[in-house]
């Protein structure tokens, strides 16, 4: 018997299923793994026993022979923006330390009704507002991979969902759920090799997440491969009434219709993303993906995206937007941080809460947000980052007439090393530009693994799909998945 | 458009942040930096765009009208509601006091 940490979610839940092992053995060996990485910072907070429990419990059912979930014995990492009954949850700030809900996310209910178990509460940047996972109360997640170059310099596992996808790369866990408002799943999924998607806006239920940018916030899976994730979004999607965009419909079984031959689909490359300066490693990625796309029987066709540029400062306008209003509730009253000085009032002590409670980047988009909605400022910001908002998606509307699926790069660079961008937010801002346009469309797209860089770093190449459309995203991703042949893995030093 | 200092104070007090003044003026070139970015949306011509106000098409729904038709989000959840406030006494929040 193989490692058992070297599985992913299908293979663990065949493995279960057969009896090649049990759900207690995986979830002991990923507990193990989890224990022993301390130095990566991916969890905030570990729950074993919660693990064990659910494992248990499908050791149990297949011993009664009763029929087993989608995810039955597969332990797996929850980011820390899912409220979970009895365990912290935090989203990375000060503000929310030590809140234990009384209830659990729709998402994650979905996926231990599924037979998922919880190995721990995933580190992330504060609020998931962040590419690079340095935004933390709860200190930076330090990738797996490292340059080979002997530096020891620490990389950004990306972000916001970067204790997700240093989980995933590091093998602490086969999988771990991840939200994406302006690209957070796809981008750490780039910088560490892993696959993520995130699906068509109001897939997932929003209910119990911990909100950023409501109409723009999406959960997904991120994991090791396109079946991987096929199978975890099958259990995390479905309609929920709680959730007032959550799609009523039925959920397609991603899984089985999985197909990489794409004869008489057609493949948009947008013109706009090649962009000046684009780093030519990236554009050789993107023209290796173009090839495989071919030989999976694709026609490669040009398309013209002409608002691509305006997307992402429009994108800083929407979010904060967006942000500043939902972390109003955050007060001092009802849930998290208190801070009260001798004598103060009402009104001190939410002043007080939040500059204590909030992170100097969270503050950062609150104070954005606050501005760009008062009075005098709103048609001239928000309201007109709303209307390139509309432009952004018919932009894709039009290119749908004549493709499928558009293929781009995820992101702009490789993953960079922890520090080496902190003290310029808006070159951070800038790791999104391939990412943000989908999701102001609400369109589902996903990273997939494409190969390493000469400095021996991963890359991943987005696909963009139609909305509902993530079979279609999906299988374009396996086409690549297949022929990329992306085997690179970090070298374990933690 | 551009802030000077006197303008992030009071979009911090709007936003409920005590902000110290060292922390004002490191503010106000990150966020000069940021609007001056955001500024070249206005060269996009959108005197015929609607606002986005959905991005996909879904007709808002009104839940069963009866009482705790889910319980999750139904009523008769006192203690929960309150299990995580700093301060709760007698069934409610507790906060300082707002008259003199």
């Amino acid at each position: 018997m193989s490692n058992l940490t070297d599985l992913g979610v299908a293979a663990i839940r065949d493995g279960v299923a057969n009896g090649d092992f049990s759900a207690r053995e995986v979830a002991e060996a990923f507990n193990a793994n989890v224990a022993a990485a301390a130095d990566l910072n991916a969890f905030i907070v570990t729950t074993p026993e919660r693990a064990l429990e659910a494992a248990d419990g499908v050791d149990a059912d297949r011993a009664a022979g009763k029929e087993l979930g989608s995810m039955a014995g597969v332990p797996i990492g929850m980011k820390d923006l899912f409220a979970t009954k009895g365990v912290q949850t935090t989203a990375a700030s000060h503000i929310l330390e030590g809140f234990t809900p009384q209830y659990e996310s729709t998402v994650s209910s979905n996926l231990w009704a599924a037979g998922a178990g919880m190995l721990g509460k995933l580190n992330l940047d504060q609020f998931a507002m962040g590419s690079s996972n340095e935004t933390s109360y709860f200190g930076n997640v330090t990738s797996p991979w490292r340059r080979p170059d002997g530096s020891n310099t620490p990389m950004s596992p990306g972000g916001s969902s970067g204790g997700s996808s240093t989980a995933v790369s590091a093998r602490l866990a086969p999988a771990a759920t991840g939200t994406d408002t302006g690209g957070s799943i796809r981008q750490p999924a780039a910088f560490t090799g892993i696959t993520g998607v995130k699906p068509t806006y109001g897939r997932c239920s929003r209910w119990g997440v911990v909100a950023f940018a409501s109409s723009l916030d999406q959960a997904g899976p991120m994991a090791h491969d396109v079946r991987d994730c096929a199978i975890m979004l099958g259990a995390m999607a479905g309609f929920d009434p709680k959730d007032s965009t959550s799609l009523d419909l039925p959920v397609p079984d991603w899984e089985a219709a999985l197909n990489s031959d794409l004869k008489g689909k057609k493949v948009g490359i947008p013109k706009e993303y090649r962009m000046e300066g684009t780093d030519p490693e990236i554009l050789q990625s993107w023209d290796n993906g173009i090839a495989w796309l071919k030989d999976a029987g694709a026609e490669i066709v040009e398309i013209s995206l002409p608002h691509t540029k305006y997307a992402l400062p429009a994108y800083y306008i929407i979010a904060p937007a967006e942000a500043s209003s939902n972390l109003a509730r955050y007060d001092g009253v009802r849930y998290g941080l208190r801070d009260l000085p001798d004598g103060a009032g009402l009104q001190d002590m939410y002043a007080e809460t939040r500059a204590a409670g909030f992170g100097d980047e969270v503050k950062r988009r609150v104070l954005i947000g606050t501005y760009v909605l008062s009075a005098g400022f709103y048609d001239a910001y928000y309201n007109q980052a709303q209307k390139i908002r509309t432009l952004v998606a018919q932009d894709f509307e039009k290119a749908w007439e004549h493709c499928d699926v558009i293929l781009a790069p995820t992101t702009p660079s490789a993953s960079f090393g922890l520090g080496e961008k902190d003290d310029d937010p808006l070159g951070m801002y800038l790791n999104d530009v391939f990412a943000v346009p989908a999701s102001l469309a609400g369109l589902p797209a996903m990273s997939v693994p494409c190969g390493v860089t000469s400095e021996g770093l991963p890359l991943g190449l987005q696909i963009v799909g139609k909305a509902f459309d993530e079979q279609g995203v999906m299988n374009a991703g396996l086409a690549i998945e297949e022929r990329a042949g992306f085997t690179a893995k970090p070298e374990k030093w933690w | 458009m551009s802030v000077n200092k006197e303008n992030v104070a009071k979009i911090a007090s709007l936003a409920r942040i005590k902000m110290s003044d060292d922390e004002l003026e490191r503010m106000v070139p990150e966020l000069n930096q940021i609007l001056g970015w955001v500024d070249q949306l206005s060269e996009v011509d959108c005197s015929n765009v609607e606002p986005m106000t959905a991005v996909i098409p879904n007709e808002l729904r009104l839940r069963a009208d009866e009482v705790n038709a889910d319980p999750k989000t139904g009523g008769d959840r006192r203690d929960d509601v309150l299990a995580n406030a700093p301060a709760a006494e007698h069934g409610f929040f507790g906060v300082p006091k707002v008259i003199e």
